[in-house]
């Protein structure tokens, strides 16, 4: 699913460039917050465990094979803001190193792949664990279940953003069949081996799965006979907060900016688009896209009588919705992880 | 990775484009790619000239063209999406050898092809001409957060020791009899990687520890510190003027 350059138009590259330097930028505090000091090695070899793992392809049937995005995984052993570092890094590396996706396409790269199958995937495990019964087996299935989820969401993210900026002329209904129907297919095999690798690490190290931090039982003493709980040992986590608004803020005036200009830039283009269009006879795309359905189709079309305007406006409606899209989610997950209240690892 | 052997990718060299700063390398293909993604896709000629840059570039380089073409290879799955594209497509149709193919769907194949190509042609230019290690020193340059630079210095590094090791892995299923043939060997392959994991993770443990001993404090020293003369800037930023110029022309023509 790495989209190469030229895949969707500048304008919406660059908002989701910009959704996904600001989803990295959280994660690196949140990280920090998970990993304290240890961030730094141990995310990055959690990052090299990632690269690897891309690698291990699992046969599904006769001659043909798949291989893990990760994401869920990544979230469920090491938490969500390590995960979205851990695979944007990858995935980063991948777009520099091996051209693997494009350069200017990495923010779309990294909106879809890393941030959300990591956040779907963490969303639905966390409110499944919450649901299930404390138990191992909990855990296993609900790693089944957000995998199953993480990768059609990821399909679903990418027709959105094929919707309001996509290059091609292939209409949005076959795009959204072909790309959920084929990773429907890959988030089985993801759910497969997602579910059995948390199973397999829980069997041995129950403390490493981050979410099934949970899970572990209170320490009991036996003091005159009689179960007692311990004292809690070190010191209670310290809710940090900061306030975040600065930042989103910043954030959204960046990014509507940007897209505005941007787009105002690129909109030169449909001018010389459409005297080919005439040119060639190929007008009747207006047409098409007037009979479909979503809206945002129709603002993501450059060719439309009034050029500038849609373009500037497709570019404003892709960074707000993408922006209050990935805000809440944040806020959803931050705002369930500060209640948690789960020890954090106290570093060496 | 230690010092001493190169990555694959990497191609040794003494050229002008080997002895430039990462970070302005890393800008120049940057800036390459956003201008050959902002040209109109009719103008074909366009890219002609921007494949001719990047040719001029190689040859300076000293990367060969076959060492180039075979790492295009990584493109080959769009190569297929984009082939199909012609015939999904909406719009007008036109015939082309007796198959009805869409106009619209050809220029889409066209433009994702022609611009997928030049992209992964600049980044392997880049990624030939400059050693991993610079180029995260010209990423952490270019303002990416240190941490960031970190993580992914750390994911470089143990990159291939953590690829070994499921090699090893594999050898040892391999070598005990196990051929993954369908879904019933998922659960093997999953006990494997969840291995891995653990391996990976106990040996983040063990490198945090060693750092620490080191006296690491949660950002590491730069004794490398790399800088750009202006002429140097002017030197890696001449490929993205120069194709500024032709998406310019692009545009008006």
């Amino acid at each position: 699913m790495h989209v190469p350059d030229g895949f969707i138009n500048a304008p919406v590259s660059a908002a989701t460039g910009v959704l996904a330097a600001g989803a990295i930028a959280v994660s690196l505090r949140g990280a920090r917050r998970e990993l304290d000091e240890r961030t730094a090695p141990l995310a990055g070899l959690v990052a090299a465990f990632i690269f690897a793992v891309q690698m291990l392809n699992f046969p599904v049937a006769a001659g043909t094979s798949g291989h893990l995005l990760g994401g869920a995984l990544a979230a469920i052993l090491v938490g969500p803001f390590t995960g979205v570092l851990c695979v944007s890094v990858v995935l980063l590396m991948q777009g520099i190193l091996f051209a693997d996706g494009g350069l200017t396409a990495l923010g779309v790269n990294i909106t879809d792949m890393a941030i959300v199958t990591t956040v779907v995937g963490y969303a639905v495990f966390r409110g499944l664990v919450k649901v299930l019964p404390r138990r191992r087996r909990s855990i296993t299935v609900a790693s089944f279940v957000a995998a199953l989820l993480s990768v059609p969401g990821a399909a679903v993210a990418f027709t959105l953003i094929y919707a309001v900026g996509g290059t091609t002329d292939v209409s949005i209904g076959k795009v959204a069949t072909a790309m959920i129907g084929v990773h429907v297919l890959i988030g089985i095999g993801e759910a497969a081996i997602t579910g059995l690798t948390v199973g397999a690490v829980i069997a041995v190290r129950p403390d490493l799965v981050y979410g099934a931090r949970g899970l572990e039982q209170k320490l009991k003493l036996r003091v005159n006979g009689e179960l007692v709980d311990a004292p809690p040992s070190g010191p209670a986590p310290v809710a940090a907060r900061t306030s975040r608004r600065a930042l989103w803020i910043t954030g959204l005036v960046t990014s509507l900016v940007l897209a505005g200009f941007v787009s105002f830039y690129a909109s030169s283009n449909p001018d010389g688009l459409e005297k080919v269009a005439h040119d060639k006879g190929i007008d009747s795309r207006a047409k098409k896209h007037a009979s479909d359905g979503s809206p945002l189709a129709g603002y993501g079309v450059k060719d439309v009588a009034d050029a500038r305007l849609s373009g500037g406006l497709a570019g404003v409606i892709g960074v707000g919705v993408t922006v209050v899209a990935g805000s809440t989610v944040f806020w959803v997950v931050r705002r369930r992880r500060t209640t948690d209240a789960s020890p954090v690892g106290t570093g060496v | 990775m230690g010092a001493g052997h190169a990555h694959r990718l990497y191609r040794h060299g003494h050229s002008p484009v080997h002895a430039l700063p990462p970070h302005t390398k890393l800008a120049a293909a940057f800036a390459f790619v956003v201008v050959v993604v902002s040209t109109p896709r009719e103008a074909v000629w366009a890219f002609g000239l921007y494949a001719v840059l990047l040719a001029v570039v190689a040859q300076l380089a000293r990367v060969p063209a076959g060492f180039l073409l075979k790492r295009l290879l990584i493109e080959v799955p769009f190569v297929a999406f984009a082939v199909l594209m012609p015939f999904v497509a909406e719009g007008a149709r036109v015939d082309v050898l007796g198959l009805s193919l869409s106009v619209n769907g050809l220029w889409g194949a066209w433009n994702v092809l022609a611009k997928g190509t030049l992209g992964v042609a600049a980044s392997v230019l880049l990624a030939s001409t400059t050693e991993l290690r610079e180029l995260l020193l010209g990423l952490q340059r270019l303002r990416l957060p240190p941490l960031l630079v970190q993580i992914a210095s750390f994911m470089i590094r143990y990159g291939d020791v953590i690829t070994d090791e499921m090699r090893r892995m594999r050898i040892a299923r391999e070598s005990r009899g196990f051929e993954a043939r369908g879904v019933r060997h998922w659960g093997v392959l999953a006990k494997s990687a969840g291995a891995l994991f653990i391996r990976s993770y106990e040996r983040g443990e063990r490198v945090h520890l060693a750092m620490v001993s080191r006296g690491y404090a949660g950002s590491m020293p730069v004794i490398d510190e790399v800088t750009a003369s202006r002429a140097q800037w002017s030197y890696a930023l001449t490929l993205p003027l120069a194709a500024l110029v032709v998406c310019l022309l692009g545009w008006t023509l």
